[in-house]
């Protein structure tokens, strides 16, 4: 599933779409970056509440097809523009991280 | 043995902002000249480990990369301290000791240097009050 379908499917707020066709091959949920770090596959949806610039260099270095906030989670907005330079896509959920994951499976990612 | 390509690096102390982007720009440096995505992979997450490290744990530090023609990567990362106490604790999975601060960063999950060990081919650490360094070496 490409991330345009996957806004279009869940409504998911897109706060940075930099590559709106990147392919959706799997999800990984965390929030230590070492733990995402050493397990998060390319391709990967990777849902987390983490909102600081950290997540992008992570982000880019296990190349994920996309971040998904969960609910309440608020991305500051150098993150997103740092993000936006780096053509990466970031949605924002309107759901706890448990749901999250249970939408992705739902949508069979 | 001859080093094909060499290349300096400086994480500067408390720089948050730029936290792991010398990993990155190893990463594409290497992935430039054709390195297997596998082992891509292994060498970054160890210099994200290490760079890492360095700004929550030192000063700050240097980081040098040697692409040498037996097929081989070496990285050495070097900082100026304050050193490690410890370092069979600091080897610990689980044990860190990073401060709040870092934690909820997301950061001190106490597998820093274990995870670097293991992604790497060959691992050395030497610390003091005077600084630590780390060197890895990667089988092409």
């Amino acid at each position: 599933m490409k991330i345009r379908e996957l806004v279009e499917k869940t409504g998911w707020k897109p706060l940075v779409l930099g590559d709106p066709e990147a392919e959706v091959k799997g999800g990984f949920a965390g929030d230590l970056l070492s733990w995402v770090m050493g397990n998060g596959k390319p391709g990967e949806a990777w849902v987390t509440v983490q909102v600081h610039l950290n997540v992008i260099a992570v982000s880019g270095l296990c190349e994920f097809s996309c971040i998904v906030l969960c609910k309440g989670a608020v991305m500051p907005e150098d993150v997103t523009a740092r993000a936006g330079e780096e053509g990466m896509n970031i949605l924002c959920s309107d759901l706890p991280a448990y749901e999250t994951v249970k939408r992705l499976v739902e949508l069979g990612i | 043995m001859t080093v094909l390509l060499h290349e300096d690096y400086i994480v500067e102390r408390g720089d948050f902002k730029n936290a792991g982007k010398v990993s990155s720009t190893i990463k594409e440096k290497l992935k430039m000249i054709g390195i297997d995505a596998k082992i891509l992979r292994r060498i970054s997450i160890a210099c994200y480990e290490a760079e890492i490290n360095m700004l929550i744990h030192a000063w700050g530090g240097d980081i040098s990369m040697d692409v040498s023609d037996d097929g081989t990567v070496r990285f050495v990362f070097k900082d100026p301290g304050p050193g490690i106490p410890d370092l069979d604790d600091a080897m610990t999975p689980g044990y860190s000791t990073a401060s709040d601060d870092a934690r909820e960063m997301g950061f001190g999950a106490g597998m820093g240097l274990p995870n670097i060990k293991k992604v790497s081919d060959s691992f050395d650490i030497a610390s003091s009050p005077e600084g630590t360094t780390i060197t890895l070496g990667f089988h092409l």
